[in-house]
């Protein structure tokens, strides 16, 4: 009786196990164990400064400050306050995002003192004239992209999963990216970015990582270069501070006005 | 006084302020230098005009915040033109302490306040006097004394103003292009009030946003920020009525669509009347991926007295296409024209401007006003068809 029973039982159960470890499964479980574990952190805070280099290595600065809260079952809220160049002193971009609805956006003009509500449609386009598109910066919730795990490969030194993502958000300029995720920090060390017709576009590399209150991974040098133009982009953080106590007061549109 | 002088107190008080501040915290002073030359393409109808004019111009700024909640602000502006007396003087645009707390924010001192949606104008927006010789398209405003309580919740922010101490409109001087074709005579100017420039004006906006709308609700009681001006003995009088404003500012934000209103209602013991700018605007993100933006826009302005109206914008429509390059030095460019819809005049502006190292920035503008009508507002400027390039020095 109970052989026949297990029969129907067993059946059941192994479509399961092979589910559970289809190339998807595998790719989403990663990315949810990625996002859990640096959950928890409430608010952060950092300075950033974004070396610009063209084709001919000239280089241009900016530097900016972000601070970004925590928000539980949707997107984070952020602020990005400009610094340099002089003439966008004290602009400021807050953004609320959304795992996959529009996120809502604004922008504080400084000199007309003008909170302009911005579309959000715009993911592709260049951050600040950077090689960074406004989708690279933004949070990184799992339900944006389809998952597929590829392989475990050896990368710069990190033993790492490679997972392939598809945007499931729109306008997104990528057809897909291909993360490689270290095995121990559950971060990011490197991403590709393949374009809307399948062509590589951009090799993002994370540098230095240090760990914050003995759990959060975050790295202090991020470097993006675009194969197709030739250019290349830096982002050098400093000062990583966390759980300070903001509260989503600072990610009102009140707070843009005295963001400086 | 005259103005020359005022303007060289003011760069002294300037000076007095960085002196103080240099050694503790001198790296919270921002600002820019500009200098500035606008070609005219007609000859000047007059004598006392000229074709070509240059400034300098100065707009210091000054922040400081404590960890307490408190900060101050400081920003100045100050021109001096050759042959535009009207053009060199100074002013203090913001002057204030805020203090903010976790349910309300208190601010007291000189600000600048901008309400509103639209591009074309800006109607809604009637706390601060227009400054109407530094643009006459009335971008810029000079600081306004006020005392602000914004009391915060999660049904939105209502703002509350007391706003002692009226500004007067300035307006073009007779060795100036873009004047009106009369004198005014401002030293003469009436008020409705009794209190004159004393009487203390109050304003209330509650403005929130739900999901893609972001909506904004405003009344005004207090002297109008635009005179009614009185022809008397060949001059212009300004007389300053007292005024009840009520605006509705509203704005959509559907994917890459934004459609925008600002509608007011203006009352006086002359008349009551009904404005509205209605528009929307469409951007192309990220053209052929090659990171180009390119904006549309267009609007529909209208004033309740028409022909009546003291603004020229009473039926008209503004067409506009903004190039955005997002490269390394931010070059842009814009397009803009507004029709009047009854009698074809209209104004066609040009803007472009792009960052010039880390510090400079080259900005040029051109205006033209064509088939203007010689019984309408704009017929003074009608032979102010102008270019002018600025460069400035941001610190």
């Amino acid at each position: 009786m109970q052989k026949l029973l297990l029969i129907p039982l067993l059946s059941l159960i192994l479509p399961l196990n092979v589910s559970a470890t289809t190339a998807e499964d595998r790719g989403m479980q990663i990315a949810i164990e990625a996002d859990q574990r640096d959950t928890g952190w409430r608010d952060q805070q950092a300075k950033i400064v974004m070396t610009l280099r063209n084709k001919q290595g000239d280089e241009t600065t900016r530097e900016n400050r972000m601070s970004i809260l925590e928000v539980a079952d949707d997107g984070d809220k952020s602020l990005i306050v400009f610094d340099t160049p002089a003439d966008v002193k004290g602009t400021a971009f807050l953004s609320h995002t959304h795992s996959l609805r529009a996120d809502d956006q604004w922008l504080f003009l400084p000199a007309l003192k003008r909170i302009k509500r911005i579309s959000s449609s715009n993911k592709s386009g260049p951050f600040m004239g950077t090689e960074f598109a406004y989708e690279d910066l933004s949070s990184q919730e799992v339900e944006k992209y389809a998952y597929k795990y590829l392989r475990d490969e050896e990368s710069n030194g990190y033993q790492t999963f490679v997972i392939e993502r598809i945007p499931q958000y729109k306008n997104s300029g990528y057809k897909r990216q291909l993360v490689w995720i270290d095995k121990t920090m559950y971060q990011p060390v490197k991403i590709e970015y393949y374009d809307r017709k399948g062509e590589l576009l951009k090799t993002l590399t994370y540098h230095e990582y240090k760990q914050y209150l003995d759990k959060f991974w975050r790295s202090s040098r991020m470097e993006m270069i675009n194969h197709q133009t030739a250019k290349s982009t830096t982002l050098s953080w400093f000062d990583y501070k966390f759980n300070t106590g903001l509260k989503d007061r600072n990610f009102d549109k009140n707070s843009l006005k005295r963001a400086r | 006084m005259n103005p020359s002088n005022e303007t060289i107190h003011f760069f002294y008080l300037i000076l007095l302020l960085l002196g103080i501040t240099s050694t503790s915290i001198a790296a919270e002073w921002s600002g820019n230098l500009s200098t500035e030359v606008r070609g005219f393409k007609n000859n000047a109808p007059s004598d006392q005009q000229e074709d070509l004019y240059s400034s300098i111009a100065f707009k210091p700024e000054f922040f400081h915040q404590w960890e307490n909640g408190q900060s101050i602000t400081f920003s100045a502006f100050g021109r001096a033109s050759d042959n535009n007396e009207s053009r060199t003087r100074a002013d203090i645009r913001e002057l204030y302490w805020n203090y903010s707390a976790d349910a309300w924010e208190l601010r007291l001192g000189i600000r600048k306040i901008f309400w509103g949606v639209t591009e074309s104008v800006h109607l809604v927006d009637i706390i601060n006097q227009t400054d109407l010789v530094e643009g006459f398209y009335g971008e810029e405003k000079l600081g306004q004394p006020m005392l602000n309580f914004a009391w915060i919740t999660d049904l939105g922010t209502t703002d509350f103003f007391i706003l002692p101490g009226f500004r007067e409109r300035n307006f073009s001087s007779q060795d100036a292009r873009l004047r009106p074709a009369l004198p005014i005579n401002s030293n003469n100017a009436v008020y409705e009030s009794s209190r004159e420039k004393q009487r203390i004006d109050a304003a209330v906006r509650w403005s929130h946003y739900f999901g893609d709308w972001d909506i904004g609700i405003s009344h005004f009681y207090g002297t109008s920020r635009e005179p009614r001006l009185v022809f008397e003995s060949g001059r212009l009088v300004p007389n300053y009525d007292i005024i009840n404003q009520t605006g509705l500012d509203l704005q959509s934000t559907l994917g890459s669509w934004l459609w925008k209103t600002e509608i007011i209602r203006r009352s006086s013991n002359i008349k009551t009347y009904y404005a509205s700018a209605i528009g929307l605007e469409y951007s192309f993100f990220d053209l052929n991926s090659t990171g180009v933006d390119i904006g549309l826009v267009t609007e529909w302005l209208y004033d309740s007295r028409e022909q009546q109206a003291t603004t020229p914008f009473d039926n008209d429509t503004m067409f506009g296409l903004r190039f955005a390059l997002n490269d390394a030095q931010s070059a842009e460019f814009l397009a803009a024209i507004i029709i009047d819809n009854n009698n074809k005049g209209n104004i066609f502006s040009l803007e472009a401007s792009r960052r010039v190292g880390e510090q400079f920035k080259l900005s040029i503008e051109a205006n033209l006003f064509q088939n203007i009508d010689t019984n309408t507002l704009l017929a003074s400027f009608a032979n102010d068809d102008y270019a002018q390039i600025e460069l400035a020095y941001y610190f």
